[in-house]
């Protein structure tokens, strides 16, 4: 059973039925706690309301000093700006639609690729199986900037730099450790009775496995599916160094490169930004029953 | 029978023989064929992304090739190994990334129990408080990093511009020394607190609500039940955040690279920023291959801790 935020919810109060603490009044504690949640909360969030706000003023309420936290002109124009340039599509949105093909191929081959592999992780006595699964967890921690190195040299004997489809190779292997160990967990939660069931009856295990198991295990592909799009979506460093011109490159480096020049449209920079963010946000939400195992890489389930 | 696929063996939870077999083939076989079929692309696809190209970087570690140079590349042996080794500069960059790692992770430590802590003791607004406190882990390190950039900015950035309001002197957050690993940490804590947050959360939620009333029953103290029963609790599942956080900062490049690119002078370049440098503006693939390679070692070990501490609490 995955802890998740919805039942951290449900769950009653820790406490309900101890007697109020003795040093402070019940009551005064329990304000002190409240203001100091709500204090920490305003300082998580203040960042990303900031970025907001930035991405609406104009821009010279964006370099107002003192800072205008209220009274600005409102505008859309660096949000037009992140779409559209002069005569035509802006090199932003280009990176964006490469990330939704990068990010979205990379997802659906490391499901299709993942998604088996755990059923088979979690069905079959296969040899040496933990020693199997922490082998391809550790991949997944390898610091990126070492393994960009080899990978870069392999990509241009191969010719893959500079295009979608060294991404979309190398954004696959770095999702298909988490998709096995995320999908493993969900697999072990049907009983392989069902498959036994289903075998009983004259069904091959494949047959058992498409027909019975599959369909029970949409709802965990589809959450499983949606890390892996967040993760690709996020990731910066195979981008920066493996793709570099407009027509292939990611959204990441490509916002990333708005701070290259000597002045900075920070605006600009605040609208890619919430731009890019938003599905995210949307997407993480919508997960938000498995993000304690989604964001361990499916290692940490109860 | 013969077995001749070492991969697997069957299934022991088989209930096969109360059916007779397919005719033709025992599913046995089937079974073993299948979880073949069905695990092998998956292995092959990370042998060949990341297995093959980590081997490479080995054999590299021991020439002192270089991506543009090009020509053939000469065995030194362990020559790379050891200037790296003994080199000052690799020092100063590991010690940057001790403090960086250290204080970002107790930093994030603390503050994730202490808001996981005060969220687990309110009755109402829970999922909103947790969902809203989840915002910053959920953002690319790209966005995090320009928009503390900006936020932090000496000139116009909102941060001075609250200080000065508040009759404070002015900071130059990200070109000083000093305040410039001390900003990569805040911003790293503000990014990754709700990790600890999260992770937390779920271990106080699934303390069982009778160890406290057994304690309120011997009116036990409030810090004797933390001690005695929240803390032995949560441990376990806090000590894998904080050990998948202090691999993840190891290995932590994006936010160096956006917010400060390792300056003022190299006062925040962490070892994989230096790697970066040596590898792609250095040119030097051989050395920046073997930097690599004791980096990937430090990772193992700490991989090593995690899985062995992730096992135990799977096995609890």
């Amino acid at each position: 059973m995955g802890v998740s935020v919805d039942e951290a919810v449900s769950t009653g109060p820790v406490r309900d039925h101890t007697p109020p603490a003795r040093r402070f009044g019940g009551r005064g504690r329990s304000v002190l706690e409240i203001a100091l949640l709500t204090v920490l909360a305003v300082v998580m969030l203040f960042p990303v309301l900031w970025m907001i706000e930035t991405s609406i003023k104009e821009n010279r309420d964006v370099y107002a000093i003192p800072a205008k936290f209220f009274d600005f002109t409102v505008t859309l124009d660096h949000f037009k700006d992140v779409f559209v340039a002069s005569g035509g599509r802006s090199a932003l949105s280009v990176s964006f639609l490469n990330s939704v093909v990068v990010a979205g191929v990379s997802t659906v081959l490391a499901t299709v690729l993942g998604v088996p592999a755990a059923w088979a992780y979690s069905r079959f006595a296969v040899k040496a199986k933990k020693d199997q699964l922490f082998f391809i967890l550790s991949t997944r921690f390898m610091p990126p900037v070492v393994v960009v190195i080899p990978i870069f040299l392999m990509y241009r004997q191969f010719g893959l730099i500079d295009t979608k489809l060294g991404l979309i190779l190398i954004y696959t292997a770095f999702n298909v450790p988490f998709t096995i160990w995320m999908m493993k967990g969900f697999v072990d939660e049907v009983p392989a009775e069902y498959e036994d069931a289903a075998m009983l009856d004259g069904y091959t295990r494949l047959q058992a496995f498409w027909r019975f198991t599959l369909p029970l295990l949409l709802p965990g592909i589809a959450a499983t599916a949606v890390f892996a799009l967040i993760f690709s979506w996020n990731e910066f460093v195979f981008a920066i160094f493996l793709t570099s011109s407009d027509d292939v490159r990611t959204a990441p480096p490509a916002i990333a490169g708005l701070i290259g020049g000597t002045t900075v449209d920070w605006g600009l920079v605040a609208a890619a930004s919430v731009v890019f963010a938003l599905p995210v946000l949307v997407f993480a939400y919508l997960v938000r029953k498995h993000l304690v195992a989604g964001v361990t890489l499916g290692a940490v389930r109860r | 029978m013969s077995d001749p696929v070492p991969l697997t063996t069957d299934h022991p939870g088989q209930v096969a023989s109360a059916t007779p077999p397919a005719p033709g083939r025992s599913r046995r076989l089937s079974d073993r064929g299948l979880a073949v079929a069905f695990i092998s692309p998956a292995l092959l696809l990370l042998l060949a992304m990341s297995v093959f190209p980590l081997l490479w970087a080995l054999y590299l570690s021991f020439t002192d090739y270089s991506a543009t140079r090009g020509g053939p590349a000469h065995f030194v042996w362990f020559e790379n190994y050891t200037a790296i080794l003994t080199s000052a500069q690799v020092h100063l960059r590991a010690l940057t990334t001790l403090i960086y790692v250290v204080g970002a992770v107790a930093l994030q430590t603390v503050l994730g129990f202490a808001i996981a802590y005060l969220i687990s003791r309110r009755t109402h607004g829970r999922g909103l408080l947790t969902t809203l406190f989840l915002v910053p882990m959920m953002l690319s390190q790209v966005v995090v990093g320009l928009f503390w950039k900006f936020m932090l900015d000496a000139q116009f950035g909102v941060i001075n511009s609250m200080l000065g309001s508040l009759g404070l002197g002015q900071v130059e957050w990200l070109t000083r020394q000093r305040t410039a690993l001390i900003s990569l940490i805040v911003v790293d804590t503000w990014q990754w607190t709700p990790f600890i947050m999260l992770i937390a959360l779920a271990g106080l939620t699934a303390v069982p609500k009778y160890l406290y009333e057994a304690a309120s029953i011997d009116r036990a103290s409030e810090w004797f039940r933390f001690r005695t029963i929240t803390l032995p609790l949560v441990w376990p599942l806090l000590l894998i955040a904080v050990l998948f956080r202090a691999i993840e900062a190891f290995r932590l490049f994006d936010l160096v690279y956006i917010l400060t690119s390792g300056g003022p002078g190299v006062s925040t370049e962490t070892l994989s920023f230096h790697v970066y440098k040596v590898a792609f503006l250095g040119f030097n693939t051989g050395t920046a291959s073997a930097y690599g390679i004791l980096m990937v070692l430090v990772v193992i070990v700490l991989t090593q801790l995690y899985l062995r501490y992730l096992n135990k609490l799977k096995e609890d």
